[in-house]
């Protein structure tokens, strides 16, 4: 087998692997790490893709997200005392042919828009992607061209998206004060 | 032997594999090292037993560790208790194989970069991500280990590194915005261009990264993870044997890449003082290698001399420090890096000028400032202290 390939397919397991983890553990611990692995993987798939920018992003920013989840449940979640009762039980069965008919469409749209792509691109060659044109100045590495675009051609969604950050971030501030005056 | 063999399989093992001993080795060493020079400090001897001036003390200390009986809690989950050191330990090695220690060099006829890792254009932003990764050795460590110290250790480790990553993030930030690149090996050519180490205009900038540093790698005065007057051990409390270790080695493996990083950001890396100063040519008869380690030696000896020097935080204090001061300088130091970059190339070397002026201004008014007179009162009441 191609190097590349079975490198490929050693993330696309690990990813796989993961993510069937975070559903099946039932420790919240045991699947915020199996979330972090499959996220983990994920990066490596970028790397393969040569989107190096992405890559780290990915893990800075989720390896992140998911340490928060993990005080969450630590400081929040009783986890030592495991749920005995097999709790949402009734909906298991509809859950599974609910699931069932999504991966099935989504599976469908996936296989179908490979189908076509591989027919019409031929291998993307990394080199060309990672070098990009911007009106005629050639721009070197994926950094410098997310750049371009978030800061140029998508200026007004980025800043509504961080004044929509900062106003999530000033929320909680204040809800978290209210709490601790209460405790006062 | 192919090519491809050579290249993509057998220099890259030696790479990594050379990267995990140098490592290891200079855990061990630096540990002896450190206990002489806080011997110094204290004015006693350290130890002085084990081989020439006791060099072999470490090796000794190893072989104890190894040999020691290895416990784990009975009620501890036993997987991640395994997994925690190694968390901890990989990204210290894995960021040291991202810092360039030198320009390309030719042993056994294979011309190769001194180089771990490939030099990515993301090299920067990588070392990053990949050093988030090891607070979760010490939250899992903490956690896993099922028991009331280690988790109070782990959580506080927890809002100190996420706390701390910001300041850090910021003063790396004007770093690239100084050599206009986030590679390691560009930001090190940036600085031989510009003729100056970014360290001068970049101040404030070094300042912050190195005080998160020595925050992030659970240091004093910031090791209050480990306090052991409050937690005991903190979050390694519940281990033992070689797996101790492996903390011990990720602590000093942690000290070794941050100073590798500062150095590359803001001394040049490899590069001597002055590398645009024809006259300074002869000092590179020293090879590049040398004032690289030689470099982050000195950051080594820095720790430690913290170590000596600064009693430890409170942890309010800590959070105080973080998000009260250092995080409103940094930002304020961006600005100004800005604006420099902006100006153009003799921008940085003005701003660096005004910055070194004021910290000579500062350490003249500290020197001129007469020395309090110690009053009776306050040595009689040293005196009762130190006798009871």
């Amino acid at each position: 087998m191609e190097p590349a390939l079975f490198f490929f397919w050693a993330f696309a397991a690990v990813t796989v692997v993961g993510a069937v983890g975070v559903v099946v553990m039932r420790q919240p611990i045991h699947s915020a790490l199996f979330l972090l692995m499959s996220f983990l993987g994920v990066a490596c798939l970028y790397v393969q893709a040569s989107a190096e920018l992405v890559a780290a992003v990915q893990v800075l920013v989720y390896a992140g997200g998911i340490m928060i989840l993990f005080l969450y449940t630590i400081m929040l979640v009783n986890v030592r005392r495991q749920r005995t009762e097999r709790y949402l039980h009734p909906q298991a069965i509809p859950a599974l042919g609910f699931g069932f008919l999504f991966l099935v469409v989504v599976g469908g749209v996936v296989v179908n828009e490979a189908r076509s792509l591989a027919a019409k691109v031929p291998a993307a060659d990394p080199k060309a992607l990672a070098t990009t044109v911007v009106d005629g100045v050639t721009v070197l590495g994926n950094t410098q061209a997310v750049g371009w675009m978030l800061y140029r051609d998508y200026f007004l969604p980025f800043e509504i998206a961080s004044v929509f950050l900062l106003v999530a971030m000033i929320g909680a501030v204040v809800l978290g004060k209210r709490t601790m005056e209460r405790f006062d | 032997m192919s090519d491809t063999l050579l290249h993509y399989v057998l220099i890259p093992f030696v790479k990594g594999l050379v990267t995990v001993l140098l490592l290891a080795l200079a855990a061990g060493v630096l540990t002896w090292i450190e206990r002489r020079l806080l011997g110094r400090f204290q004015i006693r001897k350290g130890p002085n037993r084990v081989g020439p001036q006791g060099f072999f003390q470490w090796i000794a200390d190893v072989v104890k560790l190894v040999f020691k009986e290895d416990v784990v809690p009975s009620r501890a989950e036993k997987a991640l208790h395994l997994l925690g050191p190694l968390l901890l330990f990989v990204p210290a090695v894995v960021v040291l194989g991202l810092v360039p220690w030198g320009p390309e060099v030719t042993l056994f006829g294979v011309t190769t970069p001194l180089h771990a890792a490939a030099d990515l254009n993301v090299g920067l932003l990588l070392i990053l991500a990949v050093s988030t990764i090891g607070v979760y050795g010490i939250i899992l460590s903490g956690w896993a280990s099922n028991s009331k110290y280690p988790l109070l250790g782990g959580l506080r480790s927890a809002a100190q590194l996420i706390s701390y990553e910001v300041p850090m993030g910021l003063a790396v930030v004007a770093a690239i915005l100084m050599s206009n690149s986030l590679s390691m090996v560009e930001i090190i050519e940036a600085q031989r261009r510009a003729g100056v180490w970014f360290v001068f205009p970049g101040l404030v900038a070094f300042f912050l990264y190195f005080v998160s540093g020595v925050a992030e790698t659970n240091r004093t005065p910031f090791d209050l993870p480990e306090a052991e007057s409050e937690l005991v051990g903190g979050f390694h409390t519940e281990y033992s044997g070689f797996r101790w270790a492996v903390f011990f080695m990720s602590e000093y493996g942690n000290m070794i890449s941050i100073s590798a990083v500062a150095t590359t950001l803001f001394f040049g890396g490899w590069l001597r003082p002055f590398p645009n100063v024809a006259w300074l040519s002869f000092l590179d008869v020293v090879p590049a290698f040398f004032w690289f380690t030689g470099k982050v030696f000195l950051f080594l000896i820095a720790y430690i001399w913290f170590r000596a020097t600064f009693p430890r935080y409170r942890f309010d204090q800590l959070m105080a420090l973080g998000w009260k001061s250092l995080i409103p300088i940094s930002l304020v130091n961006l600005a100004l890096v800005a604006i420099a970059v902006l100006w153009g190339a003799a921008g940085l070397k003005v701003l660096g000028a005004i910055l070194v002026l004021l910290v000579a201004a500062g350490l003249f008014a500290v020197w001129r400032r007469p020395a309090r007179p110690r009053t009776s009162t306050t040595m009689a009441s040293a005196n009762v202290e130190v006798r009871a």
